[in-house]
């Protein structure tokens, strides 16, 4: 079921957008005004964000992880680290994590 | 083939299949919607949905999408149980949620335990924690916590309390009111207790399922864990994912902040939710597996319709085994799955599922 409702209905995850504007939606911002702010701190457009060829080159330019890995490119925690200053939010792994390296 | 001579093919609420005319499709979609126009006291769809829920319910595709544009976000309650339990497939939780993200594209997972339910935790919860902050250090997605407050498990002989179940039917009403209260306060204490463990080991959220299982008590104990949780650790994503399409008053007289519970529709369900400080609500209906998927889809659509109307949170439509409109079986047929997807973010205009 859940890759019929993936399929059907889903942004895609780190496919697309899907991780980016999911956090700001259990955020508590609504899937518009969700899509409209991550498009606007990824710098493309709100249908880009559901496009797999146009956020593969954004998430890569941008190192926050694709489905396919790649040498030396960021993953889990590294990606999410860069991720929540791109958004501009606080995920609490990557707090966690910085207060681990004393860098909190 | 999707239609033969003037039938569709479509489901009915059990999974199995039937064929059904368009005209006998639009007077489920209406009966459905009627249903809950009566017994929810929802707004009803407007024509344009009706016809819309039918062109969804008799496209020629087996399976069907939402429009480029119209994508929501996915959540998965219980979502490591599915490949790892369910399916018997031999891999740790934190290799269920990697196959999640890299290989099925989830937008979101959510880590569990096989006992998905908050007093079952607390034996383990620190194994949980320590489970929780490997996958943190290895997914990109969001990764949730979730269990059920299921107080049921808080009643003799599982628990400390009298079973009220057991109380009610014996007249015993005072005795059955106080075992309920009880058992709340130590839910709500438990589900306090793990919530802040799996925080601090930097859950991305903490997902309450199955809310009011065991009516207004098992409501009150999640809701008022919430309330505590989302102040202590403003960065928690809190979701909230009732068990019915209304609180049943197993004690009819609970209220939060003021608001009785009992007897709670899905928009005034998805108030409380906002009052405790969830971030979304997990709205469900629920499927009776004698109607048609038109009926049961429709009926699902008109609460989410209107549940989005009055929300200040986001709306994650339950579509799971037997809610949303999916039918009543262990593995729902894509046909019907998908088409409950479209017609929840297209008609009923939801966030997500």
């Amino acid at each position: 079921m859940a890759i019929s409702h993936e399929i059907a209905a889903g942004m895609g995850g780190i496919r697309t957008a899907g991780d980016l504007v999911a956090r700001m939606v259990l955020k508590g911002m609504k899937l518009n005004q969700a899509k409209e702010y991550v498009a606007q701190k990824l710098g493309c457009q709100v249908i880009d964000l559901s496009d797999s060829a146009k956020m593969k080159e954004i998430r890569e330019s941008l190192d926050i992880g694709t489905t396919l890995d790649r040498k030396h490119a960021a993953n889990g925690i590294a990606a999410k680290m860069k991720i929540a200053e791109i958004l501009d939010i606080r995920i609490p792994s990557v707090e966690l994590f910085k207060k681990k390296l004393g860098k909190a | 083939m999707n239609k033969k001579d003037e039938l569709y093919f479509t489901r009915l609420g059990d999974g199995s299949a039937t064929w059904m005319s368009k005209e006998e499709i639009r007077e489920d979609v209406l009966r459905g919607m009627e249903d809950a126009v009566d017994k929810g006291k929802t707004q009803p769809l407007d024509a344009g949905d009706i016809e819309h829920l039918v062109d969804i319910l008799t496209a020629a595709e087996k399976n069907v999408s939402v429009e480029r544009g119209n994508e929501g976000v996915c959540t998965f309650d219980a979502g490591t149980l599915k490949l790892t339990v369910r399916a018997g497939l031999p891999v740790d939780r934190v290799t269920a949620l990697s196959i999640h993200e890299r290989a099925i594209c989830s937008d979101t997972m959510e880590l569990c335990n096989t006992d998905y339910s908050y007093k079952a935790l607390k034996n383990i919860v620190q194994e949980e924690a320590m489970a929780m902050e490997q996958a943190q250090l290895n997914c990109i997605i969001p990764i949730l916590y979730g269990a059920m407050p299921n107080l049921g498990l808080y009643t003799k002989p599982d628990g400390p309390y009298e079973n009220w179940a057991e109380l009610l039917p014996n007249g015993k009403i005072q005795e059955a009111l106080a075992a309920q209260e009880q058992a709340s306060e130590q839910s709500k204490k438990d589900m306090i207790f793990v919530g802040s463990i799996m925080a601090e080991a930097g859950a991305c959220g903490l997902q309450f399922d199955t809310v009011g299982a065991s009516g207004d008590a098992d409501a009150l104990a999640a809701f008022e864990a919430a309330s505590v949780l989302s102040q202590k650790y403003p960065d928690l994503a809190i979701t909230m994912g009732m068990a019915n399409e209304f609180h049943l008053g197993m004690h009819g007289r609970l209220k939060f902040q003021g608001e009785r519970l009992a007897g709670q529709y899905p928009a005034k369900q998805v108030k409380t939710a906002e009052a405790a400080g969830a971030g979304s609500f997990g709205l469900v209906v629920n499927t009776n597996s004698s109607r048609s998927l038109a009926w049961n889809l429709s009926r699902s659509v008109t609460y989410t319709k209107d549940t989005v109307r009055v929300a200040g949170i986001p709306v994650l439509v339950n579509a799971g085994m037997g809610v949303g409109g999916i039918p009543l079986t262990n593995t729902s047929p894509t046909d019907a799955t998908t088409r409950v997807a479209k017609a929840h973010l297209e008609i009923g205009k939801a966030d997500g599922l």
